[in-house]
C-alpha cells in the first residue's frame, strides 16, 4: 500500500449536498484557494441524493419567514432547538434554492412562473438528476476531487484538526492529507439497528446503508463535543419498499388503521414525529397495520405519481409493476424504519457555533453530521455548507504560510499501522457477522422497531456492557481485500456512534420526542429537561464525559463571538 | 441483489479505466471480474439505480428480492440529455414504458 502526502488550503470531507456547496463557495470566496474534496463513494451519485428526490422541502414559499421557520421547526421539536441555528439556516434557503436552480437543477412552476407549491415549506421539483448537477458545478469550480476515498481519522495535531488520513480502494493508497481547516460532511448513520428488511433486501432502507457515521465516529475520537444524539430519527414510510410517504399524503392520502378509521385525529399536536409515534402505538394496541389511503386514482394521477417517485425511490414503481393486477384503489401499508442518526432530519451531530465551528479547532461541520439544527434537509446543508465554507476560508487567511509544516511522523506512522495490521491479519473475525451483533444489541436494549422503539434504563445498561464486550472482540478483525477493510471501518464507526448514543439515552430522563425518545421509565415531558444533553469522549481516557448545555432563545443569542448576528448575516451575505 | 448484469451484453467498459458501475455504485459494491462486471456484495444493494442508469450498454436491471415480494420485473433506465425512459420487463413477457424529464 502506497503512502501519499499532500498538502492542500481547505478539505472537505464528503462530497454531498452539504460538501459539494461548501466546496463551490470557498472557490468562489477566493479563487485562489486550494479545495479538496474526498468521497467514499463517487461524487455523481454518492449520498442522499444518488437516486434523485422529487421535492424541496425546506423552502420559503410567498408568507414564509425565517422566524417562522423557526417556530415551525421548534415546535415540532417539542422546544428544543438550536435557535440561532435553525434561524440561519431560515435566511439562506431561499438564496441557495436559486442558485442550485441556476447551476441546471429543474424547479417546477406554476403558469405565473412561481416555484409550484408541494405545502408551505416545500416545492416540487425534477431532481432525479440532482446530484450530478451539484457534481458538475464542483467540477466547473476548479475543485480536486478524490473520488473512492475513505476518511479514516484525522489528524490533529497540538490540538487543532489539521488534515485527516484516508484511504483510496480504488489505487491501493494510504492519503495523508495535511490541510489549513477541514469541513465534516459526510452525512449521518444507518446500520446502527436492525433493518426493516432481511436477507438480499437488507439495504432497502430509507438513509443511505454506506451513511455509516464516519464523521460522528472521527469527532468522538478526537474529542469533539456532540449534541442530542438521543433524538434518534425515525422515517415513516411505505412497507418493503421503504418509500417516502410525503409523496403519497401531498396526493390526498390519509392515515387509517386496519378499521379504516383516521387514527391521526385521536392525537393531539400532531408533529413528525407524532404521525409516526400514532402509527406505532395503533400497531402495538391491535389495531394494525396502517396504510396511506389515496382512494380511487384515476389512471392519469396514478401514472403522475409514479413519474415523480421515479426519479427518487423507482423501487415503489417496481412495486406496483410487479403486482400483476392493475389496482384503482391504492392503499399502501406504512411503518416506521429502523432508528437513525442524523442530523438533518433530527440533530444529532457536532455542536457548532453560529459560524459551524465544532469544539475542535480547525474543524467546521455541515449538513446531517452537524447538530442543533433538525429539518434542514437538502437545502439547509447548502446553507450550513456556505457558511462552513466562509468561515473556513476566514479562518485560514489567518494562518502563517508555512502552518502546513509541521511533523506528524508518529502519526503517520501508528495510522498506517493500524490499517495494515487488519489488512495482514490471517484470521479474524469478518465485520459482517459482528454488524449483526450489534444491530441486535441494539434492536433489543435501546429500542429497535421490534421494541417499539421504547427505552428503559435497566435494557439500556446491558446495551452498554454488551456494547464494551462486541467492542473487545473487534481487537481481531480481518479484512481481505481493500473493501473488506472499509466494512471494518465502517463497523467501527458504528459502533463508536452506538456507544455515545447509549449514553445519550440514559442520560435524558424524560420522554421530550415520541418514538424518537421514548422512555418506559420517563413517561413525563419534564419543563426542566428543556436542555441540550451533549459529550465528549476524551481521547486520552476513552470515557464519555456528559455535558449540559442550557436552550436559549434567538434573543439570548443577540451577539456571536465580537459582533451582532445581524452583522454577522451582513458579512456572510445571508 | 436486487441488481442483474447481463453478462452477454456486459463488454467491461474497455474504453475506461473502470466500468461505469463500479466506478458510479454509492457502495463500492461493484468490480471488474476478468472482462465482465460483477456484483460482488450483493446484499448490500441499496437499489438505487445509480449503475442501471449509468451503464453505456444498458446491461444492468433492477428488480425487487423475493424477500419484499419481488415477482420478476425488471427495470432498465435509458436516459439521454434531460429525458429519461423507465422501461419496466415483466414476467410475463409484457412491458410498460414511463418517459419523464
Amino acid at each position: 500500500m502506497e503512502k501519499k502526502i499532500i498538502k492542500t488550503d481547505l478539505l472537505v470531507i464528503g462530497g454531498g449536498a452539504a460538501g459539494s456547496y461548501a466546496a463551490v463557495t470557498a472557490r468562489r470566496e477566493d479563487p485562489e484557494l486550494n479545495v479538496t474534496v474526498i468521497e467514499k463513494a463517487h461524487i455523481e451519485r454518492s449520498g442522499c441524493l444518488a437516486a434523485g428526490i422529487n421535492a424541496i422541502n425546506a423552502y420559503l414559499n410567498p408568507g414564509e419567514t425565517p422566524e417562522s421557520y423557526l417556530h415551525y421547526v421548534k415546535n415540532d421539536s417539542y422546544g428544543l432547538v438550536r435557535d440561532d441555528l435553525v434561524y440561519s439556516i431560515g435566511r439562506g434557503l431561499n438564496k441557495v434554492t436559486r442558485e442550485v436552480e441556476d447551476w441546471g437543477l429543474k424547479i417546477l412552476k406554476d403558469e405565473d412562473g412561481n416555484y409550484l407549491k408541494r405545502s408551505s415549506r416545500s416545492i416540487k421539483i425534477e431532481g432525479e438528476n440532482f446530484k450530478e448537477i451539484l457534481a458538475d458545478e464542483v467540477e466547473r469550480s476548479g475543485v480536486r476531487v478524490l473520488n473512492k476515498t475513505a476518511a479514516l481519522n484525522y489528524i490533529k495535531k497540538d490540538g487543532r484538526v489539521c488534515g485527516a488520513f484516508a484511504l483510496n480502494l480504488r489505487e491501493d493508497r494510504f492519503y495523508v492529507i495535511k490541510a489549513k481547516a477541514v469541513i465534516c460532511a459526510t452525512g449521518g448513520a444507518a446500520g446502527i439497528y436492525e433493518p426493516n428488511n432481511s436477507g438480499r433486501a437488507k439495504h432497502k432502507m430509507w438513509y443511505p446503508p454506506f451513511n455509516t457515521g464516519a464523521g460522528y465516529a472521527m469527532g468522538i475520537r478526537a474529542g469533539a463535543e456532540m449534541t442530542t444524539f438521543e433524538m434518534r430519527f425515525v422515517a415513516l414510510r411505505v412497507k418493503d419498499v421503504i418509500a417516502p410517504t410525503g409523496s403519497f399524503a401531498f396526493a390526498g392520502g390519509r392515515q387509517v388503521n386496519q378499521q379504516g378509521e383516521e387514527y391521526l385525529k385521536k392525537y393531539s399536536r400532531i408533529t413528525t414525529a407524532m404521525r409516526l409515534y400514532a402509527t406505532v402505538r395503533e400497531n402495538k394496541e391491535g389495531r394494525g397495520p396502517c396504510y396511506l389511503d389515496l382512494g380511487h386514482l384515476e389512471a392519469d394521477k396514478k401514472e403522475k405519481l409514479a413519474e415523480s417517485l421515479l426519479g427518487m425511490c423507482p423501487g415503489v414503481v417496481l412495486k406496483w409493476e410487479d403486482n400483476q393486477q392493475e389496482f384503482s384503489e391504492l392503499k399502501v401499508e406504512i411503518e416506521g424504519t429502523e432508528p437513525y442518526i442524523v442530523g438533518g432530519h433530527c440533530q444529532s451531530g457536532y455542536w457548532i457555533g453560529l459560524d459551524r465551528s465544532t469544539t475542535l479547532p480547525g474543524l467546521f461541520a455541515a449538513g446531517d453530521v452537524a447538530g442543533g439544527a433538525p429539518k434542514k434537509y437538502v437545502t439547509g446543508a447548502f446553507v450550513e455548507g456556505e457558511i462552513a465554507a466562509k468561515s473556513a476560508v476566514r479562518e485560514i487567511k489567518e494562518l502563517p504560510q508555512n502552518f502546513l509544516d509541521i511533523n506528524i511522523s508518529e502519526l503517520i506512522t501508528n495510522e498506517y499501522q493500524r490499517v495494515k495490521t487488519v489488512l495482514d491479519n490471517p484470521e479474524g473475525a469478518a465485520a459482517s457477522r459482528l454488524e449483526e451483533k450489534l444491530q441486535q444489541i441494539m434492536e433489543n436494549y435501546a429500542g429497535g422497531r421490534s421494541q417499539y422503539y421504547e427505552l428503559e434504563a435497566s435494557k439500556l445498561k446491558q446495551a452498554r456492557s454488551k456494547l464494551k464486550e462486541l467492542k473487545a472482540e473487534c481487537r481481531n478483525l480481518k479484512a481481505d481485500s481493500l473493501r473488506d477493510f472499509l466494512a471494518v471501518q465502517e463497523l467501527l464507526e458504528r459502533i463508536d456512534v452506538a456507544e455515545v448514543l447509549i449514553e445519550h439515552l440514559l442520560y435524558r430522563e424524560e420522554t421530550r420526542w415520541p418514538a424518537y425518545q421514548s422512555r418506559l421509565d420517563f413517561p413525563q415531558r419534564k419543563k426542566e429537561w428543556r436542555k441540550f444533553v451533549n459529550s465528549r469522549r476524551s481521547p486520552v481516557t476513552g470515557k464519555i464525559e456528559i455535558i449540559e448545555r442550557e436552550y436559549k432563545s434567538l434573543e439570548e443569542y443577540s451577539s456571536f463571538a465580537d459582533r451582532s448576528q445581524e452583522d454577522f448575516y451582513l458579512e456572510y451575505n445571508l | 441483489m436486487a441488481i442483474k448484469i447481463d453478462k452477454s451484453i456486459c463488454d467491461g467498459c474497455p474504453d475506461y479505466q473502470e466500468g461505469r458501475c463500479e466506478r458510479i455504485c454509492p457502495g463500492n459494491l461493484i468490480a471488474k471480474e476478468g472482462e465482465k462486471a460483477e456484483m460482488k456484495r450483493p446484499a448490500e444493494c441499496w437499489d438505487c439505480a445509480a449503475c442501471v442508469k449509468a451503464c453505456p450498454r444498458n446491461a444492468i436491471s433492477l428488480y425487487l428480492p423475493e424477500e419484499i415480494g419481488g415477482q420478476g420485473t425488471e427495470l432498465k433506465v435509458q436516459q439521454n440529455q434531460k429525458r429519461s425512459l423507465w422501461i419496466f420487463d415483466k414476467e410475463d413477457g409484457s412491458r410498460k414504458v414511463y418517459k419523464t424529464g
